[in-house]
């Protein structure tokens, strides 16, 4: 397989899971694998967790400038090192900081690069990749011809999986040349309502829900994962949601990745409005609600229980990563 | 001044996706061609920026076969000033397009150059920072706000970074710019723009002009798939609480939506 | 040569327009439509985006487009909504008196300010008493001095309580009939013009339409346009050149009410099947496209002869088209309200707007029994 380089990622000290998820599967199809973090400080729980995954081998690119993240100091030490070690393979997770400084790196090589891919494969001294594209309603393989194979890899796709595997952990001054793109501040988000036609994930409310009141219990659940909420046409109707939120032939049309119907029957103006979600997921008490027909998972129970502890459970999922 | 925007033609997000026989492309019969939503934002902010510096034109430049000429001259009926096409057919990767522009922005010795943050066919997300390399000037992407200094040395943008913050960046210039929407609304092609942009004379290099006439691309396509059907929904089992660790797990590990 | 493609351009211009339509005209055309207020602020970003005016001539700082391109951008905004597109194209019926019948200096003091700013222009022909009878004006102009004073009512104006300026068709002496008729400019800011109120319409609700009067107004002569007695004619040259485009905003609507009721019928089940699966609904969709079909056909057969200097065989033919296009689209409209069935009764769905809007079509710039008597005396002169 040659040479296999993984660009790990930490914060903080803390390793971002993104890397152990990539680090575990190169683990599974047997790829001998150095991790390289650029970092300052005290990067032990990083190079542990990283050991623990199956890095033979741990990298820690040292230098005072790579304490906070900027494209070039980032691109040119990775640069820098990986040059003198032959690489065959260059990966690291899709995040924004992985999007942003791989095709740098990339660049400098001269080689070809697939981005936010789902899935890797090593067949020998080669891999190929596979990634969505048109967002997502289809997808290809990517097989690399000249020089290093370059790829990041989608964060929350392949399962982490610790080895049972001793590695090596070493320093590397690093090179990280001159910065000329620099972050000077960072202004925290402001509660933005997230709208409804864009929103990746959406929980809807129909008439079960009673009142507007109640619709308390969907803003919790929708601020775990940034949702947007939603309304049906019978909860407009009986003032529970302002018309803005409706979703349905009258209302708004939307496609979400996942869309969480609760209290919803499923009446086809409403699915008109949510078809093509790619995920759809229903919470009703009446087994028989036609909803359940377009469903991808459904649960048979009263949303008033269901979706505080829906909320619960997706808060815990939060901290993990 | 010059302005550059790099754009890309791309088939209309309302296509429906149709996988060819030999699964290496797409079916391009009935394909509404336009310009990637995210080059318009660029497009535009390029336009904004030589009306807000009062000097300076806008060039755009694309890659790709002679139908994409169009999406020059709609840049053009938008009010760019000039428009450099680079013809190049057959398989165009990151590595080789990214090539051809910087060339182009070599010759024409652009100060500042914007694109959009990803191209809605491939969504690579990456030429604007392969670019910046291959020129060796600074980089950032997921711009919402872009303002010139005076003196037209630095730029000080706005970026969305995760969970909504906003990173503030200052950036020496020239440099390559990746916009995200809601950096600005673009404007329409006027009618007048339009009638204008037909007559509007298109510079056109081949690859062999850049000097790349040896250059292929470095990641092939292969093996196009649809996704797989859906299955035939699940109703969970259990008590309450079980099912709904189950949902969150299957949301998570089976459907990757969350 | 036949040839039945569009130029590079007139796909450049379809597009555009069919995106502005998708942004602008149609998340709107509902709320206009149920409140009946004017859609000023639309009326500018198509002023904007270059969309009105396109008559004026090149010479003069214009597009100096002809009636095709008038077909286009027509035909896309009807689909969108035909009471904003009215709002939005009724300029170019306005300005044309002054275009075609106009001397330089007048198209340059009438015309030519509208390419600066986005100011309305409304056509002033029609009366309480003439309608069909355009030719019976009462509307006098009587001359004093270096003046035209001007009384009389205008009825059904579009634009009327926005518009900076008027063409108005007048009458100096009604014994000579339509050789008595003659143009006027009128600003719209001389004394002694008031207004009607805004018609509450059953369609185009947010165009307005509304009766003028003329009490004693001062016109001078130098606003006269073209001749006494060349009145009439220029009227007519003037809706030579409308009524296909007004056709093309007809077909537009009608094309929206087959995607809507075909897009429904795909969706709506009974009897265990898409009702799209029926013959009887399959029916009316296949009838819809034969007449969608033919009447754009017809705009654009009329607007091709009277762009090429054909304008008697293009009035003919705009005349088929109109009679066509206004008659299929109602059709067209009743039909897609009936796929729908209860739902599409209801001001939730848009098809019943479509249906308000096009009856209007079959009613002005000339009724569709006048379209057919100007049909029938062309097939039976000589």
């Amino acid at each position: 397989m040659g040479n296999v380089f993984l660009i790990a990622e930490q914060k903080d000290g803390n390793i971002k899971r993104v890397s152990l998820e990539i680090l575990s599967e190169l683990n599974r199809q047997g790829v001998t694998t150095t991790a390289v973090v650029p970092g300052f400080g005290d990067l032990a729980k990083v190079t542990e967790s990283l050991v623990k995954h199956g890095a033979a081998k741990v990298v820690v690119l040292e230098h005072e400038v790579l304490n906070e993240y900027t494209t070039e100091a980032y691109a040119k030490a990775l640069h820098t090192y990986l040059v003198g070690q032959n690489p065959s393979v260059i990966i690291t997770g899709a995040t924004s900081h992985g999007k942003d400084f791989l095709p740098r790196v990339a660049a400098k090589f001269g080689a070809g690069i697939a981005a936010d891919c789902v899935s890797f494969q090593f067949s020998g001294e080669r891999v190929s990749v596979r990634k969505p594209i048109y967002a997502g309603k289809c997808s290809k393989i990517v097989d690399f011809t000249t020089g290093p194979a370059v790829f990041s890899v989608r964060p929350n796709v392949l399962a982490t999986q610790e080895a049972n595997k001793s590695g090596t952990v070493e320093k590397v001054a690093a090179n990280p040349g001159t910065v000329r793109a620099k972050v000077m501040s960072t202004v925290a988000s402001q509660v933005k309502k997230v709208e409804l036609t864009e929103a990746d994930i959406i929980i809807s409310g129909g008439r079960s829900l009673k009142s507007a009141d109640n619709f308390k219990i969907l803003n919790d659940c929708a601020a775990t994962v940034g949702a947007a909420v939603g309304a049906s046409r019978a909860a407009v109707d009986a003032g529970y949601a302002p018309h803005d939120m409706q979703v349905g032939q009258t209302g708004k049309t939307v496609s979400p990745k996942l869309y969480i119907a609760c209290g919803i029957s499923g009446a086809i103006q409403h699915l008109a409005g949510m078809r093509t979600s790619k995920v759809i997921v229903a919470i009703n008490k009446d087994p028989e609600a036609p909803i359940f027909q377009k469903t991808d998972y459904g649960i048979v129970g009263d949303l008033f229980e269901v979706v505080p502890l829906l909320t619960e459970e997706l808060k815990k999922l939060k901290s993990q990563s | 001044m010059t302005i550059i925007v790099l754009i890309k033609q791309v088939p209309d997000t309302e296509t429906k996706v149709r996988i060819t026989g030999d699964k290496k492309g797409i079916e391009t019969n009935d394909i509404k061609w336009v310009i990637n939503p995210y080059d318009e934002f660029a497009i535009e902010e390029g336009l904004k920026t030589k009306e807000r510096l009062k000097e300076g034109t806008v060039t755009v430049v694309t890659v790709g076969p002679d139908r994409t000429v169009e999406a020059l001259r709609t840049a053009v009926a938008m009010g760019a000033d000039n428009a450099i096409h680079v013809k190049a057919e057959g398989t165009l990767d990151t590595y080789l397009v990214s090539k051809a522009l910087a060339e182009v922005c070599k010759k024409e010795n652009g100060q500042i150059i914007f694109t959009g943050k990803q191209a809605i066919d491939d969504d690579q997300a990456a030429t604007f920072a392969y670019v910046a390399e291959l020129l060796d000037y600074p980089s950032a992407t997921v711009i919402v706000k872009c303002d010139i200094s005076a003196d037209k040395t630095k730029a000080t943008l706005e970026q969305e970074a995760d969970s909504g913050a906003k990173n503030i960046i200052e950036t020496s210039l020239p440099a390559v710019i990746g916009v995200n929407k809601g950096i600005n609304t673009p404007r329409y092609a006027s009618l007048p723009g339009i009638m204008k942009a037909k007559k509007k004379e298109i510079k056109t290099y081949t690859l062999n002009d850049l000097g790349l006439g040896a250059e292929t691309a470095r990641a092939i396509d292969t093996d196009y798939q649809l996704p797989p059907e859906r299955a035939a929904g699940k109703k969970l089992s259990g008590d309450i609480p079980t099912q709904v660790k189950e949902l969150v797990r299957l949301l998570r590990e089976e459907a990757k939506v969350i | 040569m036949l040839n039945f493609s569009l130029s590079d351009e007139q796909t450049a211009l379809r597009d555009m327009v069919r995106k502005f339509v998708q942004q602008e005209i149609i998340p709107n055309a509902a709320k206009y439509d149920e409140t009946g207020e004017f859609p000023r602020e639309i009326i500018n970003k198509a002023w904007e985006a270059g969309l009105m005016n396109i008559n004026i001539p090149e010479k003069f700082g214009g597009m100096g487009l002809g009636v095709l391109s008038d077909v286009i951008i027509n035909e896309e905004m009807g689909a969108g909504c035909l009471g904003i597109t009215t709002s939005i194209a009724v300029n170019t019926l306005g300005l044309y008196p002054i275009i075609l019948g106009g001397t330089d200096a007048q198209i340059e003091e009438f015309a030519v300010p509208f390419l600066s700013s986005p100011k309305l222009c409304s056509f002033c022909l029609t009366e309480p008493g003439a309608g069909s009878d355009a030719g019976s004006l009462s509307t006098m102009a009587t001359e004093e001095g270096d003046h035209f004073i001007l009384n009389g009512s205008k009825m059904w104006i579009t634009n009327a309580g926005h518009a900076d300026l008027f063409t108005v068709f007048c009458t100096t002496n009604k014994e000579l009939k339509t050789k008595g008729i003659i143009c006027l400019a009128v600003p719209a800011n001389l004394p002694g013009i008031s207004f009607g109120k805004h018609e509450n319409k059953l369609g185009q609700r947010c165009s307005d339409t509304r009766a003028i009067n003329f009490d004693n107004v001062k016109v001078p002569k130098k606003n006269l346009i073209g001749k006494i007695g060349e009145g009439f004619k220029i009227a007519m040259r003037t809706l030579d050149r409308t009524r296909t485009p007004i056709a093309a905003g007809a077909v537009g609507a009608a094309r929206a009410a087959m995607t809507y009721s075909k897009n429904y019928a795909k969706e709506r089940k009974q009897f265990g099947q898409p009702i799209a699966n029926f013959q009887a609904i399959q029916f009316m969709l296949a009838d819809m496209a034969v007449k969608i079909e033919s009447a754009r056909l017809l705009c654009y057969n009329s607007g091709w002869l009277i762009d090429n200097g054909q304008i008697e065989q293009g009035g003919y033919f705009s005349a088929l088209a109109k009679r066509h296009a206004a008659d299929m689209a109602m059709e067209v409209a009743t039909d897609a309200v009936q796929i729908y069935g209860g739902y599409g009764y209801t001001k939730e769905y848009p098809v019943e707007k479509i249906m308000r809007d096009v009856k209007l079509v079959q009613i002005y710039e000339g009724t569709s029994q006048i379209q057919r008597i100007v049909i029938a005396r062309h097939l039976l002169k000589d």
